[in-house]
């Protein structure tokens, strides 16, 4: 972390180029070569922007404008409908419990991800033997393929012969259905998806408690403060830049989450845990008969509330590097 | 936090390390799991309860692996290096010209890229299959590698501007005077002083590319060559008894976070809080 964090700080080189220059007819002409130079180097990247981010963005925006069947994929010849995907998508009865379970979702698990991941980083900020391994271990989850981690616990997670199960049998909790009762699958998915998001959380919320000066901490004590006031007085207010950043990052990736849900219940069973990102692949790719101006059209829902998210991010992050 | 961790004493540390070792425990028990069930004998495997550590351990699922699942890995691996190449040499050009050459625009490109992250993938999948579908790139390895890219190029770039905005102005402009064009000063100074960044990039695009699902079964799906997250994916539709070779398949797929996190830790904490932390 360390060699990136002092970025913002090393801006005033442009005063330094002008002065060095000791060839004054050339002096005016530098700035275009270098604009040249500048943009021949963003060329790649620029083209590569367009046409693997922008122009599928398009595409699935056209995806939702038309009525495509898998003949007129193929043939690119759909007929305009202008917003009557979107309309389908509404009327949908998928539609409602659809955008409940993606809220409750997006919800349950950044809250417990953040408690969880706050509380674990102020325990690690400790000093003690064996926290930085013991931080560092906690990174794999985050670091394992979805596949896996959603393969594991859906193993787990079994009705018969799960370990979930055998450990609350033997607290005298009967079988807990997690993945094929529909009022357990959502809660199943959700318990998947904050361990895998505990990781980020903890990492990033570490590192921004390092940047609390300790003799904050060292005058509370001296007046007194507990270790509860501490934190509630001098932890949790100095981190609410961090926190909010955290916070916002994770929301938008949640929000997109697919793979875990898709691969433990695939948003089953009876839609009891679909999202709009399983909800959209469903209809693109998931059936026999493949709606892909529907799914393109809940996809791009799922796009505008990304991006607002993600505007209010950036924002957010602009506001703290000018402060 | 220097002079509390002093105060502390010794026995009350000692606490804080076994209880912190218990957290770890719990939160790497699916791990363990994945372990166990992966050397589990199949008669074992429907058993209630569950062995907690194999008794009868076998290592029929890794030879399952051996047989079956081995194509996959290659796959993976090529997708996941082609993914780095791309990357890089894609993002370190961009990230120079950002962080060194004040592009006009610059500003507005680096805002899309942040706003590019943000794109849920699965709509990237859906637009990749209208355009692979027409160009005939459905189920080819060159097209996985394109479609994963996109999943590190905007990371990427911000990783590479803001490491090469902290070299020194001063070696560029001396590289300058001596006569070196900006390609050169890229080739010769900017890129060699860039390894750190170069590392973290490389690192974070091979994971992502090799742990990608959505793209591999939507751009990839029945292909001659499938990545190893669909191997796994196909098993788990196909044989539902089978769990212990499953396992292992996750247990081999989880081998690069791994090795990563042993030899590389320094670098994925970077990575991190690369895009959260602003000093």
């Amino acid at each position: 972390m360390s060699h990136m964090t002092q970025v913002p700080h090393r801006r005033p080189v442009r005063h330094h180029s002008g002065a060095a220059l000791t060839a004054p007819p050339r002096a005016r002409r530098r700035p275009t070569s270098q604009q040249w130079a500048a943009w021949g180097f963003l060329a790649p990247v620029t083209l590569y922007l367009v046409l693997f981010y922008a122009y599928p963005l398009y595409r699935n925006i056209d995806l939702s404008l038309r009525n495509y069947t898998v003949r007129s994929f193929v043939q690119g010849d759909a007929p305009f409908t202008g917003l009557a995907n979107y309309r389908t998508v509404l009327d949908d009865p998928t539609f409602a419990p659809a955008l409940l379970h993606t809220v409750v979702f997006t919800t349950v698990c950044l809250v417990f991800q953040y408690a969880i991941g706050l509380a674990l980083a102020v325990f690690f900020n400790q000093r003690f033997r064996l926290s930085a391994t013991l931080r560092a271990l906690f990174l794999v989850p985050w670091l394992l393929p979805l596949i896996v981690s959603a393969s594991t616990w859906s193993w787990m997670l079994t009705s018969d012969s799960g370990v979930v199960n055998a450990v609350l049998h033997a607290v005298g909790i009967g079988p807990v259905n997690w993945l094929t009762a529909p009022g357990w699958s959502l809660a199943s998915v959700i318990i998947a998806n904050i361990w895998i998001g505990v990781p980020f959380n903890l990492v990033v919320l570490h590192s921004g408690l390092q940047s609390i000066p300790a003799s904050l901490y060292e005058a509370a004590a001296l007046d007194g403060a507990n270790a509860w006031q501490r934190f509630w007085r001098i932890t949790f207010p100095l981190l609410r830049p961090v926190s909010a950043i955290t916070l916002l990052l994770g929301l938008v990736y949640t929000l997109k989450v697919f793979d875990i849900i898709w691969i433990m219940t695939k948003g089953g069973p009876a839609d009891s845990s679909t999202t709009f990102a399983t909800w959209s692949y469903q209809l693109g790719f998931g059936n026999l008969l493949p709606a892909f101006g529907p799914g393109a059209a809940v996809g791009n829902l799922l796009v505008v509330a990304a991006l607002v998210f993600g505007l209010v991010y950036a924002r957010v992050q602009r506001k703290q590097a000018l402060s | 936090m220097n002079g509390t961790a002093m105060n502390r004493s010794t026995s009350r540390t000692w606490w804080q390390t076994a209880i912190g070792v218990l957290f770890t425990a719990v939160m790497l028990f699916p791990v363990y799991w994945m372990l166990n069930v992966s050397f589990t004998r199949d008669q074992d495997m429907r058993k209630s309860p569950p062995d907690l550590i194999p008794l009868h351990g076998t290592l029929e699922g890794y030879r399952a692996v051996l047989d079956q699942q081995l194509p996959y890995l290659g796959t993976s691996l090529v997708i996941g290096l082609g993914t780095v190449v791309l990357t890089v040499a894609l993002a370190a050009p961009a990230g120079y010209a950002l962080a060194k050459l004040r592009p006009r625009g610059g500003g507005v490109l680096s805002f899309l890229f942040l706003v590019a992250q943000m794109i849920p993938g699965i709509i990237m999948a859906m637009g990749f299959y209208a355009i692979y579908l027409s160009l005939g790139l459905l189920q080819s390895v060159p097209g996985l590698i394109v479609a994963d890219s996109t999943l590190a190029v905007p990371f990427a770039v911000l990783i590479f501007t803001a490491f090469m905005s902290g070299i020194p102005g001063e070696l560029l402009q001396a590289a300058k005077t001596d006569g070196a064009g900006p390609l050169r000063t890229f080739w010769s100074i900017v890129l060699p002083m860039s390894r750190n960044a170069i590392v973290t990039v490389s690192l974070f695009a091979f994971l992502w590319s090799w742990s990608d699902f959505v793209f591999a079964s939507t751009l990839a799906n029945g292909g001659a060559h499938e990545p190893i997250t669909l191997g796994i994916y196909h098993y788990i539709g196909n044989n539902n008894q089978q769990w212990n070779a499953i396992m292992a398949t996750a247990v081999v797929a989880s081998l690069p976070a791994a090795v990563i996190l042993v030899l590389a830790q320094r670098y994925v904490a970077a990575g991190v809080t690369a895009g959260a932390v602003k000093d």
